[in-house]
């Protein structure tokens, strides 16, 4: 390959390398959503209004709270993971981006990991940022590794499918509506693991005895990272 | 001409027979009664809808390996298929349910795998619709038609160990599953029959109407 990749990066990202595709669009993402602040900001906002409203509807009773707010936490964070999905293709959509990405010799799937990456991250940071505000408002204990790691890979996880389908979305007539439709069926196995380990964490069990749902998240993590990798060329196929 | 008219021919017989012998063959079940008939109605709706499904999934498989038109017709026929059954088994189930739970729904992993899978494939039917028509939708349903049949053992595996954790107490005479009798299960496999008959002869209809629809559309297009 000795074509000259476009060079619109200032700085940062290597320019060779088998992964060289995968930086350059997640840092390019990086990049936009540091300058617009489209994505990270409104969702941090959208998300610390849905733990608001929980506590707002929810029976406020400290002894029910333990079996409550893991479903707060993780209606939040689903929410806040799909109104980010919706944004992954949206400027690429509305300005001709996707088009030059498909110009590039760079591999599909590779273009993938790198959108992929991009959406992973913008949601870990929200989180980062929520689950302080989570635990503060519900009065949960925030140092507890076991909680991290769940929330880590079931966000990998919405990002691998949600990349797949917001990709598909963007290109549909009644897109923000037909995302869900199609996310939350295919997510439901992470949702109902990250619940029952954030249960488990809060009610202050052994790792041991939620491990099984943190392997059932990885497993779904590498099955469909790979099967959405594999089939990201057919969707972004001109 | 002549296959669409033996398939209906033999899913009519087949259907005649399998609802006689529903309720002038088959003994009533000495547990749940009548209400236990509608067993050889929900089961086989349940297996030919899974059936359905897979036809989706290989098919979609077929479809982005070679790009045939006829393996997506045959996806799409599936699909829609396979929503109406799963529909019908649902409320079936349901209707079984009240009598012989006391309660319309419970979230056995069976139920959940079911509903997610209904949700599934009609996400499926509106990808389809919605999705810019011709060869992208295809493209975007045939991945969907991978993707969801991927999730439905790992929804399974979830929605098991969720229920070990949250058990239901309303399951009674169902729980166990004993052998069927003879005669009973004479009559299940003649209504299984009956079913996959009319999934067949509704699979070759609407291919032939899919197929039909695309080039009613090509002609348009042509005229234009």
């Amino acid at each position: 390959m000795s074509a000259e990749r476009p060079r619109v990066l200032t700085t940062g990202a290597p320019k060779t390398g088998l992964l060289a595709p995968v930086v350059a669009v997640l840092w390019k993402d990086l990049l936009l959503e540091s300058r617009t602040r489209e994505i990270v900001t409104p969702i941090l906002v959208f998300s610390l209004l849905v733990i608001v409203i929980f506590n707002f509807v929810l029976d406020p009773n400290p002894r029910l709270v333990s079996s409550v707010a893991p479903g707060a936490l993780w209606v939040a964070f689903t929410f806040a993971g799909l109104l980010g999905l919706n944004r992954t293709f949206a400027l690429e959509k509305e300005r001709g981006g996707m088009e030059g990405l498909l110009l590039t010799p760079a591999g599909r799937d590779l273009l993938y990991f790198g959108k992929m990456l991009g959406a992973f991250l913008f949601m870990l940071v929200v989180e980062a940022i929520m689950l302080p505000a989570f635990s503060a408002v519900f009065n949960l204990p925030l140092v507890e590794p076991g909680l991290w790691l769940v929330v880590v890979l079931a966000t990998f996880g919405f990002a691998a499918v949600g990349t797949a389908f917001s990709a598909m979305a963007v290109n549909t007539r009644a897109r923000e509506i037909l995302l869900p439709v199609l996310f939350f069926p295919v997510a439901a196995p992470v949702i109902i693991a990250a619940a029952e380990a954030t249960r488990a964490v809060y009610a202050g069990d052994a790792f041991a005895d939620y491990s099984q749902w943190i392997q059932l998240i990885a497993v779904y993590d590498v099955i469909f990272t790979v099967v959405a990798a594999a089939t990201f060329e057919f969707i972004v196929s001109e | 001409m002549t296959l669409r008219v033996s398939l209906l021919g033999l899913s009519g017989a087949l259907m005649l027979a399998a609802t006689a012998m529903v309720f002038l063959y088959a003994p009533t079940d000495a547990v749940l009664g009548v209400s236990q008939r509608i067993f050889y109605v929900h089961v086989p709706l349940a297996l030919v809808g899974f059936l359905a499904f897979a036809v989706v999934a290989v098919c979609s498989v077929g479809y982005l390996w070679k790009g045939s038109e006829r393996m997506d017709n045959t996806a799409y026929a599936a699909a829609e298929i396979g929503v109406l059954f799963t529909s019908l088994m649902l409320i079936t189930g349901m209707l079984w349910a009240k009598p012989a739970w006391g309660v319309w729904w419970s979230w056995s992993p069976q139920l959940t795998t079911s509903l997610i899978l209904w949700f599934l494939y009609a996400a499926y039917l509106m990808l389809r619709a919605y999705a810019p028509p011709g060869e992208t939708a295809a493209r975007y349903a045939a991945v969907l038609g991978i993707i969801g049949f991927i999730d439905v053992p790992i929804v399974y595996m979830a929605a098991r160990w969720w229920r070990d954790l949250h058990p239901n107490k309303v399951l009674g005479p169902l729980a166990e599953d004993s052998a069927l009798e003879p005669s009973m299960l004479l009559t299940f496999l003649v209504s299984m029959l009956a079913f996959i008959a009319l999934f067949s002869w509704l699979m070759v209809e609407r291919t032939t109407l899919r197929e039909q629809e695309i080039q009613v559309e090509r002609l348009r297009y042509a005229h234009e």
